[in-house]
């Protein structure tokens, strides 16, 4: 079976992946945006204070969401990091890249807003407890990923590299996510994935559902636009490249490139089962 | 359920806590917004300026 027949596999060529970044892109932000300002004002002034922690609690509406995207994205990137490995498809390194700077900061987000959501609820900004070390743990695995990646002077060399480590890595997302029945620890359970059904009011859940919408679609638009970017530039002297830099890449430009695209390098070795419509542009991929 | 802008602001004395991790999301969004954004024209124009060099020496 030819690889080009995956229906999805499509989008594996650069110029076609740009294309539809370039479709999907401002429907994400509007989508974003508009979820942004939803959720806050239900967070704000629909959800009422809770009876414990007063209104420091707000800050769930931010937290929660961003230490499930860290988690989601880190699996993404590791995902995609298989998908180079094995198949070699380019694209899907970019992909990995393209996610790795969101991931940290959306980890960061997690850790900072914890830090100061445990200052009025525990008495401390910190504690060495099981979810918030292996938390950090995972804002350095996206660190690690992105200097080894930059590390090394072949791109497709640090890309293996860094893939190699967000798979190996990817274990530690389990263990975040489990960390809090496996481990005693100071972090409250889960309060929205329970088998007893969410343990909040509903306004409180709507919000937090609303806000963790906005921030996924947020992390989609911004790693769409940089693996973009990825694309570009790893194709800096290709006519679709500089056609789409100028914002006028033509469906008649996108699907000729996309029919001769680098893909992958697996049509180096077997021309039979090619991944490689024509070799010719290769050396254009790297530069 | 605020008793008006003063008290939404205190959030009942929680407010460096509140703000603290609002704002914080806030301009982490826009610093990495504005990043991509310089990144992109920046490659738009390094990649326009090629094209026009190679169409002006073949």
């Amino acid at each position: 079976m030819s690889a080009r027949s995956i229906p999805w596999l499509k989008y594996a060529a650069p110029p076609n992946f740009y294309g539809l970044a370039d479709r999907l892109t401002p429907w994400l932000w509007a989508g974003a945006g508009l979820l942004f300002l939803v959720g806050l004002y239900v967070g704000f002034f629909v959800a009422p204070v809770d009876y414990q922690q007063g209104n420091s609690y707000r800050i769930m509406f931010i937290h929660v969401p961003t230490a499930w995207m860290g988690m989601f994205l880190y699996l993404l990137m590791a995902l995609y990091g298989m998908i180079f490995l094995v198949w070699r498809i380019r694209m899907a390194d970019a992909m990995a890249r393209a996610i790795a700077p969101t991931g940290a900061l959306m980890t960061f987000l997690a850790l900072w807003t914890g830090a100061l959501w445990g200052a009025p609820t525990w008495g401390a900004y910190w504690v060495w407890d099981a979810r918030l070390t292996s938390t950090l743990i995972l804002l350095f695995l996206f660190l690690g990923y992105m200097a080894l990646h930059a590390a090394a002077d072949d791109r497709d060399k640090g890309g293996r590299a860094a893939s190699l480590l967000a798979i190996i890595g990817a274990v530690n997302v389990p263990i975040i996510y489990f960390s809090v029945n496996w481990w005693y620890t100071l972090h409250q359970g889960a309060s929205v994935i329970r088998r007893d059904g969410p343990s909040m009011a509903p306004e409180m859940l709507a919000a937090l559902l609303i806000m963790t919408a906005a921030f996924w679609l947020y992390c989609a638009a911004i790693v769409l636009r940089r693996a973009q970017l990825e694309a570009l530039e790893r194709e800096p002297g290709a006519e679709w490249a500089q056609a789409a830099a100028a914002g006028a890449l033509t469906r008649e430009q996108r699907e000729r490139a996309a029919a001769t695209a680098t893909i992958g390098d697996v049509g180096d070795h077997d021309e039979g089962d090619t991944l490689t419509g024509n070799t010719a542009t290769k050396q254009e991929g790297r530069n | 359920m605020w008793d008006g802008i003063g008290d939404f602001l205190a959030m009942g004395g929680h407010a460096p806590y509140v703000w603290g991790s609002f704002g914080m999301v806030a301009a982490i969004i826009l610093c990495e917004w504005l990043l991509l954004r310089r990144r992109r024209q920046r490659t738009h124009a390094r990649l326009s300026r090629r094209a026009r060099t190679s169409n002006t020496s073949s």
